[in-house]
């Protein structure tokens, strides 16, 4: 029934997510929340946001240029995440919020996920619909139209969540240039040091997903972090396991992988 | 009800493309091959709702005489050239792919083009820091450009050899460390969405 060759994956993939249930549990029913490490980025929004009210400048958020049902899909979920934040804590300060998107199903998503964040703050009026614009769905054509918003309207703060290719190291550096304080977040491994040399802050893969636990603080989420957690050090223990039955020429663990 | 739907219907079709990215059966396949065209026509009206939302953003920037709104006359007037175009001959047409081809992808391409200048300016910002970390950042960057370049194997053999033992092994392990970190976490992700339990995309913050 299982299909070959990826029979492996199926039950590393129960394994981990049962691990995240159970953590998950452990922390909404029994009361046990786990702390997880300050992360600098996720610490930094609420500064960067008080930055551009005492500026009485925009802030820009992109949640990167991946969709929502492709592999990258659950980067753009940790960027609306994210953008839920942000969109608070700019109604909170009466800051203008501008959301640039590139790909058009994620458009009604931000636009909900801003306007209810304002009205959670109580600030509905303030919400501006033309601020969440949909710029194009061609990669350099986004980029460049995101260019001319940050050069227009010089941003005190840009945050750069999501999923991100090559326009990653252009957006980042335009805003450098502008002075905004930046911070961004990506699992896209190759535009990782892109972001590292160029914004203030950086979210490193998995810590943009570990975001909105963080900045809610809500227990189920933080649980969800210990599960994933555990998943990590099983894998770690299974890459050492292997180096070593490679070494001494015993292929049980590599057949079973390939099962 | 208008949060519970939703997510009833992420967790459904969630639930049902995994186990059908698993197991063999043949319903499941028709059914995840159907969702998929819903995914498409879902992508084509949203596709609709945005070029809405370009028009009335330009359309205004033309009524209020913004900055730069000639530039909006020009926008507004490409969009409905263009899919007007491609709706009435289609996209293979060759009207539309000689505007597309001659005004459209030369721009994409100059804007693709700058990343060279930015690479520049942000690599520099990189190896001035003078710190540890920044310092083996600009040794390993020396390393690897002298041995990627012809030049570099003229000066010493052994700079390519050095330039692939720092790409397959020193960067790889620290990469793929990142991978599962962030493999997992789109796991963990995906679980917390299906469940509810993460709900910043559809306006709310947690469960």
């Amino acid at each position: 029934m299982l299909i070959a060759k990826r029979i492996f994956s199926f039950w590393y993939l129960i394994f981990v997510c049962g691990s995240i249930l159970f953590t998950m549990y452990r922390s909404m029913k029994l009361g046990k929340v786990p702390k997880i490490r300050k992360i600098a980025g996720l610490d930094a929004i609420e500064e960067a946001v008080g930055r551009a009210t005492e500026m009485g400048r925009p802030v820009h958020f992109s949640p990167g240029i991946g969709g929502i049902t492709a592999i990258e899909a659950p980067q753009t979920f940790a960027g609306l995440a994210m953008l839920n934040y942000v969109a608070k804590l700019t109604a909170r300060f009466d800051v203008p919020l501008i959301v640039t998107i590139r790909t058009p199903e994620v458009l009604p998503l931000a636009e909900e996920t801003v306007s209810q964040a304002y009205v959670a703050e109580g600030k509905i009026d303030a919400f501006k619909a033309d601020n969440i614009r949909y710029l194009s769905s061609q990669q350099f054509a986004y980029a460049a139209a995101v260019f001319g918003i940050i050069v227009r309207e010089k941003p005190a703060a840009n945050f750069l969540l999501g999923a991100f290719w090559a326009e990653a190291l252009m957006l980042a550096e335009c805003g450098s240039f502008m002075g905004a304080i930046q911070i961004a977040g990506t699992a896209q491994l190759s535009q990782v040091p892109f972001f590292v040399a160029s914004c203030d802050y950086t979210l490193i893969g998995e810590e943009l997903f570990t975001g909105a636990a963080y900045v809610t603080q809500d227990p189920g989420q933080l649980g969800a972090i210990v599960g994933q957690d555990i998943g990590k050090v099983v894998s770690a223990a299974l890459i050492i396991l292997g180096v070593i039955l490679k070494v001494i020429g015993d292929k049980t663990l590599e057949n079973l992988m390939k099962l | 009800m208008r949060r519970e739907l939703p997510l009833a219907i992420s967790f459904i079709i969630g639930l049902l493309v995994t186990v059908e990215f698993f197991f063999n059966i043949k319903v499941l396949q028709d059914w995840s091959k159907e969702i998929q065209n819903w995914g498409i026509i879902v992508a084509a009206f949203a596709l609709g709702l945005a070029s809405v939302n370009l028009l009335r953003i330009h359309a205004g920037n033309i009524r209020t005489r913004r900055e730069n709104w000639p530039f909006s006359i020009a926008l507004i007037v490409a969009l409905l050239f263009m899919a007007g175009l491609g709706v009435a001959q289609s996209a293979n047409h060759p009207t539309y792919k000689f505007w597309f081809d001659n005004l459209f992808s030369p721009c994409q391409a100059t804007v693709y083009a700058m990343t060279a200048f930015y690479i520049s300016s942000a690599a520099y910002r990189a190896f001035r820091i003078r710190t540890f970390e920044a310092s083996v950042l600009l040794v390993s960057a020396a390393i690897l450009m002298l041995g990627r370049a012809p030049v570099g194997e003229l000066i010493f053999s052994g700079f390519p050899k050095w330039a692939d033992f720092l790409v397959d092994v020193v960067n790889m392990s620290g990469q793929r460390g990142m991978m599962i970190g962030a493999g997992i976490g789109a796991i963990s992700g995906g679980l917390r969405i299906l469940l509810g339990i993460e709900r910043g995309h559809i306006g709310g913050s947690s469960a």
